[in-house]
């Protein structure tokens, strides 16, 4: 590298405007190419994002530290966005109220068999208990997850991947499974994707049909709550 | 977004973050300000348009934020090597039971209530 560019990188690779910057690029590439391949699910912004990032920081030989003394300032905004999530939260319940003692009883079944069958499965394969406690809320909303990734004694950056991959299983496979076990109603077949796979899942119902996305979302927020609630007594009973 | 809105969506993670380190909950901070901004939104009734513009102006970048603690997953590529085949087959198995799970329990309740309204879609 020129000796003058060599000074400027050194320089830039200090401060957080670079991985701040760094960060919404990859961000818009990801978008970029997801719309240009008619919003693929294996396309997923956030995963071309990361993937971008990652090779950027190894080619570049800088700490992901470095990196994220930028880059915490969107991080900071998960915080304020979980919050926010009461407004959609609130707007679907409104939809609902009145089957609203029934929904909760399906999600709950849903949360429970998420954590449930992730961590049985992974644990009978052999998984490190680290693994098994960010393998745990991965049916959550990533914002959430984190959070209770961090309280349970996971890791959290990788309940975020394992999220995203959560999310983007769902809407590839959820159609399949929901057509196999012939549910035909669209509320059950929105609550399902929204409880097994959050906003990613909610996303796609909401492409399908109106009603799936209006329960998909309302499951999102709800197996939210309910896991962030669940999770640490049924972590507690089982370690 | 208004300036005030933020400020209340940062007023209720505080508080939050005070109720759960204070009792000491499991739960994480803006999780319990969600669920306390939630229960404030029942109890007025409505959502100001306000906060609907700065909460949807927010949710519309969701998937942004995740992206610094999605990199951090290079500070675990290897344990992701070492143990790539129960978490593959952990996240399959566990997203396909969650969706069944969920469906069935749904549209067994559904069928449970609807029952008195004759409305039970009649699909064999």
């Amino acid at each position: 590298m020129d000796d003058g560019l060599y000074q400027i990188w050194v320089y830039l690779s200090t401060t957080p405007l670079l991985g701040l910057t760094v960060t919404l690029v990859a961000y818009q590439a990801g978008m970029w190419i997801y719309t240009r391949a008619g919003l693929h699910p294996l396309l997923n912004p956030v995963l071309i994002a990361v993937v971008l990032l990652v090779g950027l920081l190894m080619v570049t030989g800088t700490e992901y530290r470095t990196y994220f003394d930028g880059a915490q300032f969107v991080h900071f905004m998960l915080g304020p966005a979980t919050v926010a999530l009461a407004v959609p939260l609130y707007r679907q319940f409104q939809k609902v109220r009145r089957s609203f003692v029934l929904i909760l009883v399906a999600i709950l079944s849903g949360s429970a068999t998420a954590a449930l069958s992730a961590i049985g499965v992974a644990w009978a394969l052999g998984a490190s208990r680290e693994t098994l406690l960010s393998l745990a809320p991965k049916s959550v909303t990533a914002p959430i997850a984190m959070g209770i990734a961090e309280a349970t004694g996971g890791v959290p950056s990788l309940t975020a991947v394992l999220v995203i991959l959560t999310g983007i299983l769902g809407a590839v496979l959820g159609t399949w499974t929901l057509n196999a076990l012939r549910i035909t109603d669209w509320r059950a077949r929105g609550l399902a994707m929204g409880t097994a796979s959050h906003g990613i899942g909610t996303a796609r119902a909401l492409q399908v049909n109106d009603v799936a996305g209006a329960f998909a979302s309302l499951a999102m927020g709800l197996n939210g709550l309910a896991t962030a609630v669940l999770l640490p007594l049924i972590l507690g009973l089982i370690f | 977004m208004t300036l005030g809105f933020i400020t209340l969506l940062l007023v209720f993670q505080l508080v939050g973050e005070v109720i759960s380190k204070g009792l000491d909950l499991p739960l994480p901070g803006p999780v319990v300000g969600m669920a306390l901004l939630f229960l404030a939104l029942v109890i007025k009734g409505d959502v100001p348009n306000g906060l609907k513009d700065t909460a949807g102006g927010l949710l519309k970048h969701l998937s942004l934020l995740f992206v610094p603690a999605g990199v951090g997953v290079m500070l675990h590529l290897h344990m992701i090597r070492d143990e790539w085949l129960p978490i593959s087959v952990a996240l399959v198995v566990s997203t396909v039971a969650t969706i069944a799970v969920t469906a069935l329990v749904m549209k067994g309740c559904c069928r449970f209530v609807d029952e008195d309204r004759g409305q039970e879609p009649n699909d064999g």
